[in-house]
Formats: structure tokens, sequence, C-alpha cells
């Protein structure tokens, strides 16, 4: 216990450190950006009409002169506070922006998240299972497909299909247009939540599936499946007691590595969805020079990423046998 | 008369061929013949030993007995269980109950999985439990080896576990593939003792080896594998005067024994596919003769109570 205690501690910290290292590249680069901060918060056109003492008064609030290292030390000590600036397009705390986006993506993601695992577990294992037959031809020209289907296109094909042609699931957003905000059920939020994410789903198959199947027929040509078999075990049950274990650690950690693409897909299917999740506020922030809210999704995201890789090291020490021993030791 | 000698034999193996297909230069398909011709029978109560060298297809047969060979393999021939004809269907329903195999190693045992969890197959009823329980200690290994994993144990423990769990069931057939390299004499004395006591209790026993020597202590009958054929049947007590024995082959390897002058056989067996006609051994034997090359297929004669698979067996002593 003691061990795992130790482990996850040393994770945590180094964490931290990569957060804080995204966090100064991130400065940096936006430091590096040609956006003049009078103009991105005043207007070009507001600009031109100040004489110079209003634009010299402005600067010295905005802190234009202040070097860029003073600048970090002052956003990092607020962050740690607890604030993370105000948002300029949405001219609310960014703190209140990046949590009302993150509960409604939240949904999405892990929907997503959980779906394609489960879903490309079972559908490598079964293409493994049945190597070589129509079953594993299938899903295997499947997953090529999709893997070679841009998630933004699949993400319009659906929309073509289930809401324009079969009008069975709405457009886009993620409540009915037009109604009250204390109107909209959990129904209409699910509604709104499905095709974006079953596009993050079907496009996040592939990978799995893929791996799975590799690993699930060097499973089924070892030793011990050979020996399973003399032993009198049937094929069901050599694929659910020895297939699934064999299976389960590499699909844990692809599944931890699949957090940064269902993000990373997540802001095209949201900008195509209109979806008001957190990848549409990374492209929102993108395009409007909005640096504060971009700087923390950025870091937000990595600690998402970050989180799920830890994730996937502290279950290993569940599943894997071998780090369990040795941590109960 | 013939059939009530069937039943007496447990494993009746008769012509039986097992052949690899393989593709060569894109479409080319090709059968590469790695068993050949072989005939083989076990009687209750009887250990028989096959010895021959690596790659001369032992372990194949064991898998063919089971019906677990590879996809891309295919058997010809007949067996026959107590009598019945051995099919693929009835091998599955017979595999870890009356027919038992004992691998080589740890690697045949689920890394990931519990040594009592995969004695018990996943069944977790009383019975099975307590079973499951009483062959270990049989073998000499506690209660608290069913919550171990294969790699915590020690590489005779693995084999004491490999062993408990084909005689879970009081299989009638046991085959022991290749069941003791890497353990002293001692330890491997103590596994054969084993088969010799389950043998003793009315099951036959087919101990797979490329040992000679080891095979010598334990078995009644040794029938002599060479490039995928059985090349001579002969009574364990032949080999204690070579003039007895039949094939030059054996003869060789009777030499090649340490305790018996340690002398090497010229050449290599050749590889599986390369002889297509006459005898494997000629290019190794020393009375080899131009019938031995120009004949088809040799076939085996019976001499002295013993099988071999030799045109000149007499002049096969140099």
């Amino acid at each position: 216990m003691k061990h795992r205690l130790q482990f996850a501690a040393k994770k945590i910290l180094r964490m931290a450190l990569l957060l804080l290292g995204v966090s100064v590249v991130t400065f940096l680069l936006m430091s590096a950006s040609p956006l003049d901060p009078l103009q991105t918060n005043v207007g070009q056109v507001a600009l031109g009409t100040m004489s110079q003492e209003q634009v010299e008064h402005l600067e010295a609030y905005w802190g234009v002169d202040t070097p860029p290292l003073e600048r970090y030390a002052g956003w990092l000590t607020d962050l740690l506070h607890g604030d993370m600036g105000t948002s300029l397009l949405y001219r609310q705390p960014v703190t209140t922006v990046i949590w009302q986006r993150l509960s409604s993506s939240l949904l999405l993601l892990l929907t997503a998240w959980i779906l394609s695992g489960v879903l490309g577990l079972l559908m490598g294992m079964a293409a493994g299972a049945c190597r070589g037959r129509w079953p594993d031809k299938l899903i295997r020209g499947w997953c090529l497909l999709i893997s070679s289907t841009p998630a933004f296109w699949l993400a319009i094909l659906l929309l073509l299909v289930f809401s324009v042609w079969l009008g069975w699931l709405p457009v886009g957003l993620s409540v009915p247009v037009g109604m009250e905000s204390g109107m909209v059920s959990v129904a209409d939020r699910l509604q709104h939540a499905i095709l974006p994410a079953l596009t993050l789903s079907i496009t996040g198959v592939a990978n799995m599936a893929l791996h799975t199947r590799e690993k699930m027929i060097d499973v089924l040509e070892s030793d011990y499946v050979l020996f399973a078999k003399a032993r009198g075990e049937s094929m069901k049950s050599v694929v659910w007691r020895h297939g699934l274990r064999g299976v389960a650690l590499p699909a844990i950690t692809l599944q931890a590595g699949s957090v940064s693409e269902i993000i990373g897909g997540s802001v095209l299917v949201e900008q195509v969805f209109s979806y008001p999740g957190l990848g549409q506020a990374a492209v929102t922030a993108g395009l409007g020079s909005d640096l504060p809210l971009l700087m923390s999704i950025t870091l937000i995201t990595s600690a998402m990423v970050f989180g799920g890789n830890l994730a996937a090291d502290l279950l290993y020490g569940v599943v894997d046998p071998k780090i369990r021993r040795r941590a109960a030791k | 008369m013939e059939k009530e000698k069937n039943r007496e034999t447990i494993l009746d193996i008769r012509h039986v061929s097992i052949y690899f297909t393989r593709y060569e230069r894109g479409i080319r398909r090709r059968k590469l013949p790695v068993i050949r011709d072989l005939d083989l029978r076990v009687h209750p109560g009887e250990v028989v030993a096959v010895v021959g060298a690596s790659g001369s297809g032992k372990s194949l047969l064991a898998h063919g007995i089971l019906g677990i060979l590879p996809y891309n393999s295919r058997m010809e021939g007949e067996m026959f269980y107590r009598g019945e004809p051995l099919t693929k269907e009835r091998a599955e329903k017979l595999r870890g109950r009356q027919i038992a195999l004992i691998p080589q190693g740890v690697t045949y045992l689920d890394p990931l999985m519990k040594v009592g969890e995969q004695l018990c197959r996943g069944r977790k009823d009383e019975e099975t439990v307590r079973r499951c329980r009483e062959v270990l200690d049989r073998y000499g290994l506690g209660p608290e080896t069913e919550g171990l994993y294969p790699f915590e144990l020690s590489g005779g423990m693995a084999r004491r576990v490999l062993i408990a769990s084909a005689v879970m069931d009081k299989p009638d057939l046991i085959i022991a593939d290749e069941p003791t390299p890497g353990l002293d004499v001692g330890a491997a004395r103590r596994i054969l003792g084993h088969f010799r006591e389950l043998a003793r209790g009315g099951a036959g026993v087919l101990f797979i080896t490329h040992d000679l020597g080891l095979a010598l202590t334990i078995a009644d009958r040794v029938a002599v594998f060479y490039a995928g054929e059985t090349i001579e049947e002969a009574l364990a007590a032949d080999f204690e005067d070579p003039e007895r024995l039949r094939h030059p082959f054996t003869k060789a390897l009777f030499r090649a024994m340490p305790v018996h002058g340690f002398a090497p056989i010229q050449g290599s067996q050749p590889y599986p596919g390369t002889v297509s006609s006459g005898c494997p051994f000629a290019g190794q034997c020393q009375a080899c003769q131009e019938a031995c090359v120009s004949t088809e297929h040799i076939p085996v004669r019976q001499i002295r109570g013993g099988l071999v698979r030799c045109l000149y067996p007499e002049e096969g002593n140099v």
C-alpha cells in the first residue's frame, strides 16, 4: 500500500511539473504572437479615435510594458489562487466559462470514451477469435475504413443522414432552440448529445479494435491457450477467461492514450454540431484572440490527458498481478 | 478377435500422417509432411516412450491425438481410442477428461491467472475445489499454491502443477510432452516416478522425449522417431544389448548415449519435406544400399517382437 501511495505521489508531482511546463510554453507562444493587448481588448476602431494620452493610460492599465517574466509570475500566482482571469469574448471569469463548457462536454467526452473503448475491445476480441473468417474481415475492413475517415467528415455525414434526411435527431446545439433553460429536460440534453458522442465513439473504435485483435491473436496462439484447449476448455471459455485477461493490459494503455484523441476529435466534432463544449470554446478562443481562455483550456485539457494516463498507471497495479504482488510485499 | 484386442489398447494410431500447408512464392501451395505413416499403440498400465530429436514432429503427434493441431495443418490416417475412432469431435469431448496432456513448462500456464483458478477451469463448485486441493497435495504442493501466479512458481513446482492439472480428472491416457527439460536428474526421476505410478493405476502413458537414457529408465516400450517416421518400436529391455536392436539409427542412438561410448552420429536429420521417397536415414546410414534410396515406401516389418522400418535390418550392425 505504501508503495502504491508513493507511486501515486510521484506521478502527481510529475503531472504538476508537466502542467507548469505546458503553461510556460503556451505563455511564451502567446507573448510571441503579434496580438496587441490594446487592439484585442478595446478594438481597432475605438483605438483609432483615442488620443495619445488615453492610449498611454490604457497601455499602463493593461500592463503592455511589463516584462513577460513578471506577467507570467502574476498569472501563475493568480492561477494558484483559483483566478484564471477574465475571458475577453464571454466577458465572464474564465473559470465560469470553462466550468460551463466542461460540464456540457464531459457528458459527450465520457460517453464517447467509454463507448469507443468497450466497443473497440469487443470488436477486437471478436475479430481475433474469428481470425481469417468473415467476422474478422468485416471488422477489420470497417476499422480501416473508419480510421481513414476524418472525424469532421463523418460528423457531417451523420448529421446529413440522421438530422436532415431522417429528422430523428436535432441538427446541433446542446439544448432545443428557443426553450427556456429551466424547461430543458435531461432527455433533451441526451438527444442533442447522441450524434456528437456517436461520431467520437465511431472514430475512436478503430485503434482499439485493431490493436486488441493483434493481441488476441497472440494470446490464442500462445502455449497456455493450447494447453487450456488440451484440458478441454471450450473456445468460449478460452476467449473470455484467457483472452480477456491477456488483452486487458494493453487495452488499458490504449484507452488512456485515447483521451487525447477524443479531446482532439471533440474540437472538430463540436464545431460541426455547434455543440457548446470545451472544444468549441477552444476554437472560438483561438480565432477570437481570447488569450486567458485559450491558456486555461490548454492547461485543463493537458491535465485531462495526463489524468487519463495516471489512471491507467494506477489501474495497472490492480490488473497486473506482477505489479500487484510486488506492491504487496 | 480383432475387436477384442482393440478394446485392450487405449490408443491405437494407424498410418497417421500430419501435413502442414505452406505457401511458396506467392500462391503455390505445398504440403509439407511432418509426420509420415506413423503406427503406435498404447496399452493400459504401460509407459510408451516416443524418442526423437528436436524437429522430428514429436509435439505435433501429441497435438494430433488431442485434436488441437494448428489451423494450417491436416491429419490423415486413423486413430482409435478404446477401439472407437478418435475423431476431432470425440477428441474434443475426451481431452482434459479421459485424455490429458502434460506440457513442457511454465509457459503453458496463463501468466495472469492463479494456479487454482486454472486447475478448476472456471468451475467453482465444492467438488472441483476439493479435487484440485487433493491433487496438488498429492504432488507435495500445499493449498497456498492455489493462490499463486505462475511467475511465483519455481521450475519444479510449475511442472508438478502441470502434472497435477493433467491427473485431476483421472485420465486413462496421459500424453507427456517433454515434461523434464531443465530439471536435474533427481527431479526428472521423481517426475518420471509419478508417471510410473499413474501407469500402475491403469492409465496408459505416452512419454515424448528427446532423451533416450531418461526414456529407458521408465518406459516399457520405446518408439524411435526419425524425420517424422517411427523407424523402430522396441521393448525397453532390447536396449540392454545393441544386438537386439533392429534399426541402424537406433543402434547409433544407443552408441551415442554417454554410458555406451558417447559416439556421435554423423550428419543431421533431414528437414521435414526434403525426403520424399526412400529411407530418411539413408544419408547418415553406414549400411545404406541402393535400394534404400530407390524404394519409394519402406514397409514396417516385425522382427523379434518389435517393429522396424528398414530394408536390411540385420546388416545394420557394423
